[in-house]
Formats: C-alpha cells, structure tokens, sequence
C-alpha cells in the first residue's frame, strides 16, 4: 500500500514547482506592470528644464531675460519641522496652510518631492537659504520666470504662463507635461519652439528612503537641456519706449513698419500693462484683474482692433483707377455734394487734388467707373463682375485677410465680395448705389491698425511689401528667420503710379495735417476718421518718412480722439522724428500729445 | 581501509553537487542583495553580508567534512541524546538568549550566536527516526499517532514560546514523512478540504455563497450515495460542521494578533495597504516581477539593491534572484530544488533500514516546506513567513542546521552497503 506514495510525494514535489514557476511566469513574463511600477520606486526623472532664449531688440538691447525663483520642496517623510512658530516666521506661512501643504505633499507621496511653497523670490530665498540646513527633507528647486527690464511692448512680445489641459490635449510632439510654462501670447507663443530650447533628463536612481543612489546605468540615458534660441526683435526699444509715452492714458494703436524689409519697428496697443505684472507667483491674480478692466489691456489692438479705413482708403482706390486704366492723373470730377457729403475745396478736381482735399464725390465717381466697365449690359451682373474684379486688386493690398504677422490670434478684417452682398441683398438686387461707400473707404470694410500700416509701406515702397513681422534674426543670424518674410509680396500696380500719389500726400499734410509737418524730413500722409457710432470719431494717420528714401512706415489710431489731423498726425510725426533723428525738436508737440486734449 | 573507500565511492555525488551550486548561487545572490554600486565593495569583503556567508559556507564545509568522517551508527546512537540537548537549549533560549524585535531566537556570547530553532530540526528528525524505527511502529493505530505527534509537539511548543511561529510551522511539514510511513490517507483528505474551505471562506467576502455550495455538495453526496439514514445524517452533520466552521473562522481569525491578521488578509488582497502590512509582499512581487524573462542582469537590479525590499538577503533572497535573473534564473532554481527533492526521495527508498528512512523523508519534508513556504510568500501566494531559503539565505544556523540536516542523510545512505536489513 505505501508503495505508491512515494511516487505521489513526488508527483507533490513537482506540482509544487509548477505551481511556482507558474505564478512566477504570469508576474515576470506575463505582467509587464510590475516592471513599471519598479522604475517608478526606484529610477526618478528628473527634468532639467532649459532656459527660455532671451529676446533683444534691433540694436541689441535686452528686452526680455529669465530671472531664477526658487520652488521650496519636501519630502514629506524626512522632514522634521522642529520648532513649530520659528517655522513659521521663517517661512511666513501660517500654521493652517503648514499642515495642507504638508498634508498635500504626503497625499502624493511620502518619499517623493513635490511643491512645499511655490515661487519664492531672490530676496525671499536669500533670508531663508542659512536657515534650510535645520530642516531635513526640504530643498530648493530652481526654475526661472520671464523678466523685462523695460516694462515695455508686452503685447508684442507675449507672456508665458503653465500649460493649459487643453493646451497639453492638443499637443502632439508630446514635448510638454503638467506644470510646463509655455508662450500663450505674442511672440512668446509664435516663436515657442525656438524659444523652449530642449529639455534635458536625468534618470537617477533612489533607494526606499528616496536618498540617491547615483545615476541610472551610469548616466547612458541622460540627456543635457540645451537652452532655447536667443531671438532679436525687430522692434527698436528706445521706439517703443517713446511711442508709449505718448500713448499713455490713450486707447489706440501705433504700428511702424521699416518697409523696405516688413520689419516692425514699433507696435504700441495702448492702454498698456506691465509685462512684469504676468510672470511669477501673481500671474493668476493680475491676469483676472486685468482681465476685469473695461479698458481691457489685453487685447491686443494694433492686430486685433478692426475699424473702417475711412479716407485713407482713397489712396487705394486712386491706385487701382490708374492700373485699371480708369482713371489718369488728369481726370477730373467735380466736388458733386450731392452724391455724398464732403468739405470746401475748389472744384472740380484732378487725381491729385483729390487725394490732397480728400474729396468725397470724386471717389464715388472714380469708383462707379472703376467697378461699372460695362462688360455686362445688365447693370446688376456689371456691379458683380466689377466688384469681384476690384476686390482682387484690394486683397493684393494685403486687406480682408491675416496677413500672416507672428502673433497669434491676427483679425482679417473684411473687404465684402459678390457673395456678401447676394447673402444679403439677393442675387441681382444689388447694384452701384448699394456699395458706393466702399469708395470713401466706409460701409462693410474693416482694416486693422497692421494692414493700415502695411499699406503705408506699400505705398513707401511703391508697390510692394514684405509681410510685417517682429522678428528680425535668430541667434543672431537673419537669415533663420521664417521663410514667409523674406518673400517680396507685389500688389499689382505699377510703380510709376505711384509716383503721383506719393506727392500728393505729401502735399495733403498742407491741408489735413498740418502739425505734421517737420522743416528738415519730408513726411507723405494721410489722415483718416474712422466713424465712431459710439462716440467721438478715432483719429487715423498713416505717413511715411522720407519720402524720397522711406525709412518707416507708420499708422496711428487713436481712439475717440476725432479729427485725424489732430492726435494721429501729430503723434505720427513724433514717431517718425525720434527714429530718424533720436531727437526731438518739437517739444510744444509733445507737450500736446502727452496731455491729450484732443477734441476742442 | 576497504571500509572508507566503499564509503566515499558510496557518496551520493549528485546531491553533493547540487548541495553546493544552490549555495555557490545563494552567496553570489547575497552579494547582489547588499550590493552598493557607490561603495564597490568585494564579495570577499567580510565586512558585508556576503564576505561572512563565506566565513559559514568554509565552516559548514568543515562540518561536512567532520559528518562524513564520523562513524555512521553516530547518528543513530545520539539520536535521543541531540533532542534531549535541544529541547533544554530551546527551553533555555527565553532565559539566556537576546532579544530582537520581541523574539528570543538566538544564544550565544559576543557576536556568535547560534538558533537553537534551527538546530532542533535535524535533531527532531533524529529523534522521530529513532522513535519510528521499532517494527511495532504502526501509524495506522491511534496510539503510535499520538506518540509520534508528541515527539514533534514538545520543540514545535518550545519555539512557539520564543515566539516563531514560522519555524514552529516547519515542524507541521513532518506530515510529508508521516504520509510515506503510513499514517492514513482520510487525514490528508480531511486536512486538504479543511484548508481549501478556510481558504474559500477567507476569501470569498459572502460565506453564504460557500455555505450554499456546501450545501449543494452535501444533497449531491446524499443523492449519489446509497441513502441510508446512516449516510444522510453522517453527509449532513459533516456539511454542517463545515458551514460552522467556515462562519467561526471569521472569528477565529479577529482574535489573532493583528500582524498574523493582517498578514493573513494581505494575501487576498495586497493592494489593501501597500505601504503598510502590505509593502513586503508587494514590494517583494514588483522586484520579482520586473525581472521579466531574463532579469536585469547580476547586481543590475534596483529594487533589491535600494533596499525596497526588506530582509532582502535572508528571507526575501529570492527576490534578488528574480530580479536580477528574471523567470530564467527562478527556473533553474526551482529546477534545481525539485531535482534535489526528487533525488532525496529515491535515496531514502533505497535505504536497507526505517531509521535511516525516516530520516530521509524527514530531510525530505523540511527541505520542502522551506523551499515551497519561503518561494511561495515571495510572491504572494502564502501569507509572509519568516523562514530561510534553504542553502540560500543569509546566516550561519539557516547554513549550518541545514547542511547538518542533508549531510548526515548523504552520510547514512553513502554508508548504506554496511547497514544490515531490518526494514520493518
């Protein structure tokens, strides 16, 4: 009978080892989350976050850098808080807020460093630095936050903050995790990835205490952080600087554009915040108050404003008259105030008396003959045909869309088509006398303060532009600037004509702008009024200086300010002198620009 | 002299062997376990775990040498005497041992301290061989059960005083060597199906659900047996015994104390409290667990070697192993250890004599339990015992007690050829 139990014991002997090596499969060959969950315990990644690149203006002047804050960390189950109210002093907390983030950091673990007291300053960090050695299990973590030595053009230059959840959804270079400080805004948001740099990685290994244990694989895996591209603005500082001086108190834009290259010079949106108040530990709290000014600061105007062009816009329509033929430097039209209202001037008028006396009646004439060629005989379809043809030449202009500046969230303002008015109206219920507003640059038409100055450019440039844009080299280097501003956009008329136009801007300063004017510089204008339905009308200039060699191009919008002739204008001409001259010699001017008291 | 060359051509060659690379891959696996890559010390370096292994594996080596030179009726003779002389160490142990965490294993002066607990194992085996070898000796009668039994209880009550409970357990596994010797198989029956119900019971949230499988059992036994009242009720008061017991243990297990308790509930369960009474098995199966196939590679693993994983080079060693090893290395291990277990079992069948018999299937059922209990709480499939892997862990009494253990059965079965037959 006991004859086969030795075979059963070792039948038992084998199942045991079955049974063993069994279990041991399904965990170690099987299972692949204990592997995971082994790396978590004992091989910490560590990010090593790069420097942001800094930024400098056109002469090199720093405007933006990075200024280190100090993160205090814990780890909860080394820490040893001693005499509790010289804790407290210490570290200016109370004892509520002690125990939750103590509490919160042993929630998440308890040998594992996470935030004790977020951002602390340089001077903060100097008092407390003597007395971290009395406290085990809490150290410094160094991060760095944007800083501005001027507080200046923040709404070009952009702000960062942390990443958003949607924000991280999005992204699939998957470069960004929880807590990353990304460009939101400006340039700091369309030059993000030259900016960022690359982050580098530690793996370090730790024992159950969390004590360091070394390098993982004696460093194979780490990867050095390479700090982010240093980038030069195209913005001049001291430019800037001195547009928002006169801008202060103000609400408008001023946009100057170097036109022989699209580089913008200067890019003002008043009123202004301090670009230091959106960095740091206050970040949340001042952009919700910000946020809250009906003033709203943060809208970023020069791009996203839209307004009617207003007389400027003759100086287009003049242009495509003389390409298309329709019209010579020679037509004239009478000053018919019938058809539309306008001011005194002689009349009738030529080309160029019409550009000069803005006068109304002879663009609605001008622009009835530009869009009716009675290439159809039905008048309906003649409109169509006409308008659609007109809207072309308008869009080369770089008018009714982005015109693709680097920063994000660009308005396109409008210039109707066809369709617009056939949503609107019906197909074949419109004709001339339903649009001829668009003729004075009024009706459906919209144009930012940027493609307002585009246009100065334009018209400096005698046909052609590049788009505007901030940026003006990387690493020092100007050629690694995006591709698309470096490309030479034509607008589709011949450079002679303007000719013609640019003397009779020149010569309108006599009669729309006269504060304008400077004895030594001559400045080609136009002065504009944008319809306010809400109030006194904005003032609209846009010039360009000199006008033989044009070295800036510049719109100016200054709200609720009326007259274009006035605020604008004169602000315009400031502009243009301190950057041709870096001097001023009109002080009585900027007396009257800095007090504001634009409407008498 | 023709009696000493039968003698050493007589040694089991392959036990020996297997006795040594199981100790030579214990030491190595130490050494991994203690293992400081900032500090690069020698595996020779006694002032590290593995550098003193190595001063007990050249002495256990020398007691080797000492078990095979003695004379073979030795054993037999001192049988008694060495568990008398346990017993009083045992009983001493409370009053002149040292204290470590609430237990009293070790005595000893100085630095040198032995565990009597350990010890008593080959000596209870002795003794159990030498009380089991008279042909009288029948485990089918009650009386000769009760004997046997007491000879077991009187250490496994000695060391439960100390108290260690694990090896007070190893004592349970002479059931292994009861079986062979005769004790009836309706134990083993009653004994596995007790423990699969408390298993189930301890398990499974709801005792009714097993209380209504019992219940099915029970009618589907009635119905296919041959219904006489005798049956019913006997089938029915076993089937309500049952269910009692199962709603007892709940009861039974709250008045434990609460480390066995808890011990007991984190097998099934160990996600329970990870960091807490869970943290041995769980961090024990995430070393084991990331070994994958392979492993990580000799002193490459980070989960042992940072110290997640506690008593890492005594009773947790085979973590080391699995982790660095991987299934590969776990493979040839256990392989190793069933080849042992196997070889034993042929050995002790072909011993002329029940002494020597009984012994083997002593060394057979200690060796088994070890490996079986120490494996199995490693990754979560016992609740975590504190007992050694044998040949592998660290320490001077696990080494010595079980070389001691193995060497004198390679001693009795190499001597076999002098033995006269007086099987039973």
């Amino acid at each position: 009978m006991n004859d086969q139990r030795p075979v059963v014991i070792i039948i038992f002997v084998f199942l045991v080892g079955a049974v063993l090596l069994t279990k041991l499969f399904m965990i170690q060959v099987m299972d692949d989350s204990f592997m995971k969950r082994a790396e978590r315990n004992a091989i910490q990644r560590i990010v090593d976050h790069p420097y942001r690149g800094l930024v400098y203006d056109r002469k090199g002047k720093l405007l933006v850098y990075n200024n280190p804050i100090f993160d205090l960390m814990i780890v909860p189950k080394e820490f040893e808080v001693g005499d509790t109210t010289r804790f407290l002093e210490l570290f200016k907390i109370t004892k509520e807020e002690l125990i939750e983030s103590y509490q919160a950091a042993r929630k998440y673990s308890s040998v594992k460093p996470s935030t004790f007291i977020k951002q602390i300053s340089t001077n903060e960090f100097a008092r407390i630095q003597d007395f971290l050695i009395d406290y085990p299990g809490l150290f410094i973590m160094t991060r760095s936050v944007r800083s501005y030595p001027n507080p200046i053009a923040s709404h070009a230059l952009g702000y960062i903050g942390e990443i958003s959840g949607r924000q991280l959804e999005r992204d699939s270079s998957g470069y960004y995790v929880q807590g990353d400080y990304v460009g939101l805004s400006g340039m700091e948001r369309f030059y993000e990835d030259e900016l960022r740099g690359v982050k580098g990685v530690k793996y370090k290994m730790v024992n159950v205490r969390g004590i360091d244990k070394g390098p993982f694989k004696d460093g194979e895996y780490d990867t050095a952080s390479v700090a982010g591209h240093n980038i030069n603005s195209s913005i001049d500082m001291e430019l800037q600087q001195y547009g928002e001086k006169l801008m202060m108190g103000k609400t408008g834009s001023v946009v100057a554009i170097e036109p022989k290259t699209g580089e913008i010079l200067s890019m003002i949106s008043a009123p202004f915040y301090d670009p230091n108040s959106l960095t740091g530990s206050d970040f949340g709290k001042n952009y919700t108050e910000l946020n809250k000014l009906e003033t709203k600061p943060l809208f970023n105007r020069p791009i996203m404003a839209t307004y009617p062009p207003g007389s400027i816009f003759k100086i287009v329509q003049s242009l495509i008259g003389l390409q298309e033929g329709i019209l010579t430097p020679e037509t004239t039209f009478a000053c018919n105030k019938s058809l539309v209202a306008c001011h005194n001037h002689p009349s009738p008028v030529n080309l160029f008396g019409a550009i000069r006396n803005s006068c109304n009646p002879y663009y609605h004439q001008a622009f009835r003959q530009i869009i009716n060629q009675e290439i159809s005989s039905n008048t309906f379809k003649d409109t169509k045909i006409g308008l659609d043809a007109w809207r072309d030449h308008v869009l080369k202009f770089g008018l009714g869309g982005q015109l693709g500046v680097d920063m994000p969230n660009e308005k396109i303002g409008d210039v109707p088509s066809s369709k617009y008015y056939d949503r609107v109206y019906g197909e074949g219920r419109w004709k001339y006398s339903t649009i001829y507003s668009l003729s004075i640059g009024q009706g459906e038409l919209l144009v930012t303060p940027l493609q307002m100055a585009n246009l100065a450019a334009i018209f400096a440039n005698k046909g052609f532009y590049y788009t505007p844009h901030l940026i003006r080299a990387i690493d020092g280097d100007n050629t690694k600037i995006p591709l698309e501003y470096q490309i030479k956009h034509e607008v589709g008329v011949d450079a002679h004509h303007f000719d013609m136009v640019q003397d009779a801007m020149a010569e309108a300063l006599y009669g729309t702008a006269t504060r304008a004017i400077m004895k030594d510089i001559q400045i080609a204008g136009k002065t504009g009024t944008a319809q306010n339905p809400h109030g006194e009308d904005h003032s609209v200039f846009i010039a360009f200086a000199p006008k033989d060699n044009p070295k800036i191009a510049i719109a100016v919008y200054v709200e609720n300010a009326g007259w274009g002739g006035r605020a604008a204008a004169s602000t315009a001409s400031l502009m243009i002198e301190k950057y041709l001259k870096d001097s001023i010699s009109r002080p009585a001017l900027e007396e009257y620009v800095i007090a504001g008291n634009f409407i008498y | 002299m023709r009696e000493k060359d039968i003698n050493i051509n007589r040694v089991d060659w392959i036990t020996v062997m297997i006795y040594f690379v199981l100790v030579m891959i214990g030491w190595f696996n130490i050494y991994a376990a203690v293992y400081d890559g900032q500090v690069d010390k020698s595996i020779f370096d006694t002032s590290i775990n593995s550098g003193i292994q190595l001063v007990w594996i050249g002495t256990a080596i020398a007691i080797i040498i000492v078990i095979m030179a003695a004379d073979y009726r030795l054993f037999e003779n001192l049988a008694i005497p060495i568990y008398l002389v346990m017993l009083v160490l045992l009983l001493l142990t409370p009053f002149i041992g040292k204290e470590v965490n609430g237990q009293i294993l070790t005595i000893g002066f100085g630095s040198f301290r032995i565990q009597p607990g350990e010890f008593a194992k080959f000596a209870t085996a002795l003794a159990l061989a030498k009380f089991m070898e008279r042909p009288t000796f029948d485990l089918s009668k009650t009386k000769y059960q009760l004997q046997a039994f007491g000879v077991l209880l009187l250490p496994i009550i000695l060391i439960i005083l100390q108290p260690d409970t694990g090896t007070a357990m190893v004592y349970f596994s002479m059931l292994i060597m009861f079986y062979r010797e005769g004790l009836p198989q309706k134990y083993y029956v009653l004994g596995i199906g007790i423990i699969a119900i408390a298993l189930l019971a301890l398990g499974i949230e709801n005792n009714l659900y097993l209380a209504g499988a019992i219940v099915v059992i029970v009618v589907i036994l009635i119905l296919m047996g041959k219904k006489t009242p005798q049956q019913i009720i006997g089938f029915s008061v076993i089937g309500l015994g049952l269910i009692a017991f199962t709603y007892s243990l709940d009861f039974v297990v709250s008045k434990l104390p609460e480390h066995q308790q808890n011990r007991i509930m984190v097998l099934f369960n160990p996600d329970l409290d990870p960091l807490g009474v869970g943290w041995n098995v769980t961090q024990s199966k995430i070393a084991i667990g990331s070994g994958g196939l392979a492993g990580k590679g000799y002193l490459q693993g980070t989960q042992t070697k940072f110290d997640f994983v506690p008593e890492q080079h005594t009773d947790f060693i085979f973590c080391t192993l699995g982790e660095e090893f991987g299934w590969l290395g776990s493979f040839v291990v256990i392989a190793l250890f069933v080849t042992l277990l196997t070889r034993l079992v042929f050995m002790a069948e072909r011993q002329k004599n029940r002494f020597n018999r009984i012994y083997g299937y002593c060394v057979i059922s200690i060796l088994m339990f070890h490996f079986m209990i120490n494996i199995a709480m490693t990754i979560g499939l016992f609740p975590v015992v504190g007992i050694p892997l044998p040949f592998f862990s660290y320490g001077g009494s696990s080494l010595w007690s079980f070389t001691i253990l193995l060497f004198i059965f390679i001693k009795m079965d190499s001597a076999r050829a002098l033995q006269l037959g007086r099987m039973g």
